[in-house]
């Protein structure tokens, strides 16, 4: 067949050699060593999602902090529930909150609280995709909207401590699912649970992006007229893939909750979510390994900057994003890649070089 | 011939107050292939945004074929009744191979779940194909479509909207930005393609409509001003004053 796609043998094996890799890791590596690189992979969940709605289809949203919250907070709920054992969570006490709010009640149920985690980001997006997608909101106005989505969050989440933990969040955390967090073995199976997951989740948009719905996807990205005027609705494929989207970074929460052991709302505003922003762009917009080398490779800069040198990092960090936006505009994975465009105008300028040498 | 595939009736499309188009009625045949000219301003890209679902007009009806009122329904839809539309500036999917664009153009189920699982079938990996030699770029089938020229553009967008088979083809400007062997070959296709379709296209170029079109009406201010046999709207003498007699003292001058 002549669709078959010469570089997708290699790209497999470069895939099965960092799933190895990160199977092994734990051998290596120390458990804090190990926790972080398990918060980076459920980054990397998160980034696969931002970029097929951004380096896909063209839709940049700066509120995914949002829906990775939403994931996060609600598995916290279930995991304060489990730790208060039938009490009150000790935030609740400190309110003087008398008696679980009725929302909070079925978050005992493990299962439920996961289920949660994965549809309510899923139905606020498509909720708030199909309102601004319909009215043909589109480029910077949409990127816009999702910021204020992300500040209303903030200022709701902190503003009702009673029922959210307010500006601390939600912390000390016992056991999941009766397994004690802290027990070095439940930390090793949740690392390899993410790894598992972020390799289903690669896959999926593997399959996805190759699908005749992905070409969609990328046409939306050329020209959203045209996919209109091939017969397409562009608003339901955008819903569909912004929730899709938003569903990941639920996913992306509840491991990095479950494995960090907090989360606040400093972690779902609209800083984070920039910053999730920048993994994708770091790594290479519209390649899914880009979105998962980006995700890691900043965390960890950030991490071993902010090792090192705690008075600095900062300006290293702000350093890396200046040289990378200015020299490699495609990111890591760019520079793997041939730049057909430099080639030609090299060789068009040696022929040049060459013609006016003749003339001589 | 003899039956009408749409009917435009008292159109009236106004932007702030300018009538752009001002009760407008005309009516298009099964396998016409019918130009639109008039000065710029005259309302003919507005006159195909409304057929195409873009413009909500003010006041009038847009009937396709029998019965199916055109101003209730959103512009992919209007795709799916078989009325396709090409743009002035070419548009199509820079990023994916001609072979792709053609591929999303197909006449094919369009929603979601079924793109998810649509398999590309041995039929319509001939379709296109056949297509591809159509407009000329079979042996360009892999190459990104960002990476063709202009004209090539052109070429592929006609091919994106013959695979949908409509039955009727709008085109805005189709030989705008080409070289004259590339506009000879577009009208070639043009003649081509009306055979077993409706064609409507707006053009500029007086020389291209004197060479290809049978029926033309010519727009002024939103209105009809004359409308049959190019012949006899050549020698309109509104039509000379308007529009062709610029054209004319254009041509002498050089």
């Amino acid at each position: 067949m002549v669709l078959v796609n010469s570089g997708s043998n290699k790209s497999w094996l470069m895939g099965l050699v960092v799933i190895a890799a990160l199977l092994l890791a734990p051998f290596i590596l120390s458990d804090f060593r190990l926790s972080l690189l398990g918060k980076f992979l459920s980054y990397a969940i998160l980034a696969l999602g931002i970029d097929l709605i951004w380096g896909y289809t063209g839709m940049l949203s700066l509120g995914h902090g949002v829906f990775f919250g939403l994931g996060a907070y609600c598995t916290a709920m279930y995991l304060k529930l489990e730790a208060s054992a039938g009490g009150l969570p000790d935030f609740m006490a400190w309110s003087d909150l008398m008696q679980l709010p009725w929302f909070w009640k079925p978050f005992e149920y493990g299962w439920f609280a996961l289920g949660m985690a994965i549809v309510l980001p899923v139905s606020l997006a498509a909720l708030l995709g199909y309102l601004t997608f319909r009215s043909r909101i589109r480029g910077v106005y949409f990127s816009i909207l999702t910021q204020a989505l992300a500040l209303i969050f903030v200022i709701l989440f902190i503003g009702q401590q009673p029922y959210t933990g307010g500006t601390n969040g939600m912390t000390n955390f016992k056991t999941i699912f009766g397994f004690y967090l802290t027990n070095p073995s439940v930390q090793l199976t949740l690392y390899y649970i993410t790894v598992i997951i972020l390799a289903g989740t690669y896959i999926f948009c593997r399959w996805l992006t190759g699908s005749r719905f992905g070409k969609i996807l990328v046409a939306i990205r050329d020209s959203e007229n045209r996919v209109r005027f091939s017969g397409f609705d562009p608003v339901l494929f955008k819903v569909f893939a912004f929730a899709m989207s938003a569903g990941l970074a639920g996913l992306a929460g509840i491991l990095f909750v479950t494995q960090v052991g907090i989360i606040s709302p400093a972690m779902m505003g609209i800083v984070p979510s920039i910053e999730m922003a920048i993994w994708v762009a770091v790594g290479g917009r519209g390649t899914l390994m880009g979105a998962v080398i980006g995700a890691v490779l900043v965390n960890a800069a950030k991490s071993t900057f902010s090792e090192s040198f705690p008075d600095v990092w900062l300006y290293f960090f702000g350093t890396m994003f200046v040289l990378v936006v200015l020299f490699f505009p495609n990111g890591v994975m760019g520079l793997f890649k041939k730049m057909p465009g430099r080639v030609t105008a090299v060789s068009i300028y040696t022929n040049r070089l060459m013609k006016s040498f003749q003339k001589i | 011939m003899g039956s009408t595939i749409m009917y435009l009736e008292g159109i009236t499309v106004s932007f702030d107050g300018f009538k752009a188009v001002d009760h407008l009625s005309t009516y298009v045949e099964y396998g016409e292939l019918r130009f639109l000219i008039g000065p710029n301003g005259a309302g003919k890209t507005t006159l195909l945004d409304v057929i195409c679902g873009r413009v909500k007009p003010e006041r009038g009806r847009v009937i396709f074929k029998e019965d199916i009122d055109m101003c209730r329904k959103q512009e992919h839809e209007i795709v799916r009744l078989g009325i396709s539309r090409k743009f002035q500036t070419p548009a199509v999917f820079t990023n994916l191979s001609v072979f792709e664009n053609l591929e999303l153009s197909l006449r094919q189920n369009r929603g979601v779940f079924s793109s998810l699982f649509a398999k590309l079938t041995s039929d319509q990996e001939d379709i296109i194909f056949s297509n591809l030699e159509t407009i000329g770029l079979a042996e360009k089938a892999w190459d990104k479509a960002g990476s063709l020229a202009h004209g090539e553009k052109q070429w592929l967008e006609i091919g994106m909207l013959l695979v949908q088979e409509p039955e009727l083809l709008l085109l805005d400007e189709p030989v705008a930005g080409m070289t004259k062997s590339e506009t000879e070959k577009t009208g070639e296709l043009l003649q081509s393609i009306a055979k077993n379709r409706s064609v409507l296209v707006v053009e500029h170029d007086m020389e291209f409509v004197r060479q290809f079109a049978k029926k033309v009406t010519v727009l002024h201010e939103g209105k009809i001003l004359c409308e049959g046999p190019v012949e006899k709207v050549q020698n309109d003498q509104r039509v000379v004053e308007v529009y062709l007699g610029r054209g004319r003292e254009k041509n002498v001058k050089h």
